[in-house]
């Protein structure tokens, strides 16, 4: 399929998304809308379906029934060329311990096509704090340092949708604030974010709207931030 | 963007291989026991079988291809790096391509130390008066070997059995071009090189690898996706 000429997108929606892994239903029947210049949360516990659903707006995973829609292009039709508008921080780190932070940066950069990915790769450790530390191997790394380095990474080629697994997991109180910090200038500059989390405590005041999964279904949609907390206590209180 | 995307994966891979020299030092240590093995076990009073150094040559590449193999796609496993190579909007065949060039270049060097090993321990000196008809050999047969192994090791990423499940599903497929090499290597320890016959090996072998080279870029995509 040839790729269209703009790629650019201000909102994505899913529309009665589901995917089954042969009998387990892993996500079933979400329907929802994510805006440009805005954070979406995806709560839930372990095994809610989080994971799953950012997968599939990642385009690695094809919904089992159901349509993703980035602007006006489907998913299944272009999610190839829809990637290089699409920013990832999963569970894992995605980098490569050997390499230093720079080089890490750089290849990724490259990858995206970047136009000067060395020279990109020395702003984003800038902007990460890390500038001092550009010449040392990853594997050197504190964890909250390898997540800093791992969200300029996903943030390299300036995506217009990002999705975050489990951003805060390991962090300390500085590293989350600095993350938190750079989640909402991400947001002012008029990206879509997606962040799947367990744990609203270190979210409050984060997000726009909220998806509440358990089992894969949405248990309750909240779109007015200050209802966050008592929907929460609502949703994990059923167990 | 399909060649820039081949040099920075392969670029990478080779700079994260120099850095730790994990893949190199443990393939050469193993190639390099397999012939010494071979020689011990075989070699009788000075004399090697006939025809026997070529065999064991391809042996020992196949083993010491098989344990790269494996090692370099585990080493995108562990922090999943795999998953970021495939969400760039770089072509995937290009990641394909990237990895079997490293793979290639890896047992270059193995190569390079097996082959005067072989001519010294298993009475094939003869194979170093014939570098330039020995180098296509192996050349063609690695490329052959390391074809459709990258795809095999990059399809079996996820699967739990992978080090079992690899040299069960690749050696079949690969017996052509080992049988190739083989007959190519062993037509090189003759007294009087026959090119006719050379060629016909050399031939075939560079068939295999358009095909294996063709239908891995073909699938690549494809494996790779779900």
């Amino acid at each position: 399929m040839t790729p269209p000429d703009n790629l650019d997108f201000d909102h994505v929606a899913g529309d009665d998304v589901s995917r089954h892994f042969g009998r387990r239903r892993a996500v079933s029947r979400i329907t929802f809308t994510a805006r440009s210049g805005t954070i979406l949360g995806l709560l839930g516990p372990n095994g809610a379906g989080k994971s799953t659903m950012l997968a599939m707006l990642a385009t690695l995973l094809r919904p089992t029934s159901g349509t993703i829609r980035f602007g006006s292009l489907d998913a299944r039709q272009h999610g190839a060329a829809l990637r290089s508008r699409i920013g990832v921080l999963g569970h894992d780190l995605f980098l490569y311990p050997e390499l230093t932070a720079h080089e890490n940066l750089a290849f990724f950069a490259g990858l995206y096509r970047c136009a000067d990915p060395a020279a990109v790769a020395s702003r984003a450790l800038v902007q990460a704090g890390l500038a001092d530390r550009a010449g040392d191997q990853v594997q050197s790394f504190s964890r909250g340092m390898r997540q800093r380095v791992a969200l300029e990474r996903a943030l390299i080629h300036e995506p217009r949708l990002a999705l975050l697994d489990e951003p805060f997991t390991g962090l300390d109180d500085a590293s989350t604030a600095a993350l938190i910090a750079r989640l909402r200038a991400l947001r002012e500059s008029g990206a879509i974010i997606i962040l799947a989390t367990h744990d609203l405590d270190l979210t409050e005041g984060l997000f726009d709207e909220a998806l509440f999964l358990r089992d894969g279904r949405v248990l309750s949609a909240v779109t007015r931030p200050e209802q966050l907390r008592s929907t929460y206590r609502a949703v994990m209180g059923r167990g | 963007m399909f060649a820039r995307a081949v040099w920075l994966i392969l670029r990478k891979d080779l700079t994260v291989e120099m850095r730790s020299g994990e893949i190199a030092y443990t393939t050469l240590f193993f190639a390099v026991s397999c012939i010494l093995m071979f020689a011990f076990a075989l070699v009788r009073e000075g004399r090697a079988p006939e025809d026997g150094a070529a065999g064991l040559l391809w042996i020992a590449i196949a083993f010491a291809g098989t344990l790269a193999l494996g090692r370099t796609f585990e080493r995108e496993r562990q922090s999943e790096t795999l998953r970021a190579l495939m969400m760039a909007p770089a072509p995937r065949p290009a990641v394909y391509v990237g990895k079997l060039i490293g793979i290639v270049a890896l047992l270059a060097v193995v190569e390079i130390v097996l082959v005067p090993l072989v001519a010294l321990l298993l009475e094939a000196r003869v194979l170093l008066e014939r570098p330039f008809w020995l180098a296509a050999i192996l050349a063609a047969g690695t490329t052959g070997f390391a074809a459709v192994g990258t795809l095999f090791a990059a399809m079996l990423i996820r699967a739990r059995t992978r080090d079992v499940l690899l040299p069960v599903l690749l050696y079949p497929v690969i017996v052509p071009v080992m049988i190739a090499g083989v007959r190519g290597t062993a037509a090189l320890l003759q007294p009087e090189v026959d090119t006719a016959i050379l060629g016909f090996w050399l031939a075939l072998l560079v068939t295999f690898d358009v095909v294996f080279v063709t239908l891995a870029l073909w699938t690549f995509e494809a494996v790779m996706t779900d």
